[in-house]
């Protein structure tokens, strides 16, 4: 560890995996809901353990964000961080309201719950993945503020990169677009429609920001190639990302009442926003293979392959799969959507967050890296997951492709119940895969607990 | 080639093209607002339809269902349902859950009153009047 203060990331790390561990629990009950319909109910309704399925990878993503950008802006800005004692206030505040919310969702109804934390006084309740009672909402903007302050304070006593530039802009958009979480109008059609500035621009913009810079560090880190050169590259990612996602807004607009000439806006943008996935995928195994030097840590190295190649596939490809307006005329809603959602999630944004995870804690543990004995074990966490997350994604495809006929083309249209039905075997399916996923993610955890000869610093 | 190219060319285009791209969304948004009014079915939105968007929102009804198929899949299409169903069934389903069916996906009981299921139906009756061009395809949702 180069400076002292970077050690503040290590406890939002470890928040981020015991949260990441809560969602995939969660995920395993729906899914098991979606074939034995009745599990868990009345205890758990499937709307509960969905909110705490979503919220809980939102919570800890950011965690990740964070506890990245507190482990990378020191070593860029070449300079202790500003309050490392402000760092660490901020992670038990945040801690405490995720918790928090997330007890709240399964202890009471969450009608009660809204009429207890303030939903009177300024509507934000009951929209998908903006669920969290007002408190909590504020919560989060005061934390991100307090964040930001602190690492824009880091910056400016020291040195600027691109890295760290690019890493703030997402930052900064990131807690700008959540304002829009506090806007709900009467108006359904304005409601959805701002709904997306922060869901889509989140994901599809401002977070891509986020997740290029961190890569970049890594990359940088672990195969010594010239920060020109990477940097150039970031920029370049970053340039398709924007350019493309911020107008590709437009193909959450075909078919909740905004004009139809977004048809063609979003069919257009969208169809491009492969183009910076696929790029971040290059530019990962561009840099690993004209590496200049051998890294120990061959585990960050594959993870950060990884994020590359699922990136790409989960929100390029699986994204363009359904985003052309005569297709999504079909699919909107359907499977087809989740099955994109889970490996884009897991691809992007779980995986860079393992990335950085996997770079970084052996450095905060006070080695290079680990053990080859715990490398072995994480890499085989990495293809257990990996794997596990591209039969989630087939067997959701699948099941999204066979509804879309049985419910939407076919000439003689069968109910939803009906069709969920038919299609139930692809749902066990994807519930063994899940199953499988969890065994990865306990083996994640075990590598942290592997002990072996390390190399030193 | 790459080395004419420097980084401070690729992040001035960064920078420009972002921006460009922003202000154009603000335009195409501005645009959308102006023609809303003809779309929106915002003239139906009575008070009794406001307070069933609030009931929607309160009770996360998303969390299983689809409204112009946005939310989760795990329930039916609900943004067509008064047109699917009716405003006497829509009141009678929700009063009668849960089913209790073993096995079979459950929906809770909300305990709602009389007028309370009356704005349910009168928020589900608005949505159905929005003009989404013409989705969903059929009215199985």
């Amino acid at each position: 560890m180069q400076y002292q203060s970077q050690a503040v990331a290590k406890p939002y790390f470890i928040a981020a995996i015991a949260l990441f561990t809560g969602q995939i629990l969660f995920g395993l009950i729906m899914g098991l809901q979606y074939v034995v319909g009745d599990f868990l109910f009345p205890e758990i309704p499937f709307n509960v353990a969905r909110m705490v399925h979503t919220n809980l990878l939102i919570v800890w993503l950011l965690f990740g964000f964070m506890g990245a950008t507190y482990y990378l802006i020191p070593e860029e800005s070449e300079t202790e961080l500003f309050s490392p004692r402000l760092a660490i206030i901020t992670f038990w505040v945040f801690l405490a309201a995720g918790v928090a919310t997330i007890l709240g969702y399964l202890a009471v109804p969450y009608a009660t719950l809204a009429k207890f934390t303030g939903n009177d006084l300024l509507m934000t309740m009951g929209r998908e993945f903006l669920e969290q009672p007002l408190p909590t909402k504020v919560g989060i903007v005061i934390v991100v503020l307090s964040f930001i302050f602190n690492v824009l304070m880091t910056m400016l006593k020291g040195r600027k990169t691109a890295i760290s530039l690019v890493l703030v802009l997402g930052l900064v958009g990131l807690a700008v677009f959540f304002l829009f979480s506090f806007y709900n109008p009467h108006n359904l059609v304005k409601d959805k429609y701002y709904w997306w500035w922060v869901v889509h621009l989140w994901v599809e913009g401002v977070w891509e920001l986020i997740l290029g810079a961190i890569l970049a560090f890594v990359l940088i880190k672990v195969t010594g190639v010239d920060r020109e050169v990477v940097e150039k590259w970031l920029y370049v990612i970053i340039t398709m990302t924007l350019i493309t996602g911020i107008i590709g807004t437009g193909h959450h607009y075909y078919w909740i009442g905004a004009p139809a000439y977004w048809q063609v806006w979003g069919s257009v943008f969208s169809a491009l926003e492969p183009i910076p996935f696929f790029m971040l995928t290059i530019f990962a195994f561009n840099m690993v293979n004209k590496r200049r030097r051998e890294h120990p840590n061959q585990a960050a190295i594959l993870w950060a392959l990884g994020t590359g190649v699922m990136s790409f596939l989960g929100a390029g490809v699986w994204g363009f799969l359904h985003t052309l307006a005569p297709v999504n005329y079909y699919t909107h809603g359907t499977q087809l959507t989740a099955a994109h959602g889970h490996m884009a999630f897991y691809g992007a944004y779980a995986m860079v967050v393992l990335t950085i995870i996997s770079y970084a804690m052996p450095i905060l543990r006070g080695r290079a890296a680990n053990s080859n004995k715990a490398q072995v074990v994480e890499m085989w966490s990495f293809w257990l997951m990996t794997v596990a997350m591209v039969f989630i994604t087939l067997f959701l495809t699948a099941a999204g492709v066979l509804q879309t006929w049985l419910q939407r083309i076919s000439t003689t249209p069968m109910s939803f119940m009906a069709t969920q039905d038919s299609v139930a075997i692809f749902y066990w399916m994807r519930e063994g895969a899940g199953v499988v996923f969890l065994i990865g993610l306990i083996v994640y955890i075990s590598s942290f607990f592997i002990k072996g000869e390390t190399k030193a610093k | 080639m790459a080395t004419r190219f420097t980084k401070s060319m690729a992040r001035n285009i960064f920078f420009g093209g972002s921006l460009f791209f922003f202000l154009l969304f603000l335009a195409l948004t501005f645009d959308t607002n102006q023609k809303l009014p003809k779309r929106d079915n915002s003239q139906n939105l009575t008070a009794s339809a406001i307070h069933g968007k609030k009931l929607w929102e309160t009770n996360n009804c998303i969390g299983c269902h689809t409204l112009l198929g946005e939310g989760a899949y795990f329930a039916p299409e609900l943004g067509n349902v008064y047109k699917r169903r009716g405003p006497d069934f829509i009141k009678a389903w929700i009063k009668s859950q849960p089913t209790g069916a073993p096995g079979r996906r459950q929906m809770p009981q909300f305990n709602f009153t009389e007028q309370e299921l009356d704005d349910l139906v009168e928020f589900l009756k608005y949505t159905s009047e929005i003009n989404t061009n013409n989705w969903p395809p059929n009215i199985e949702g």
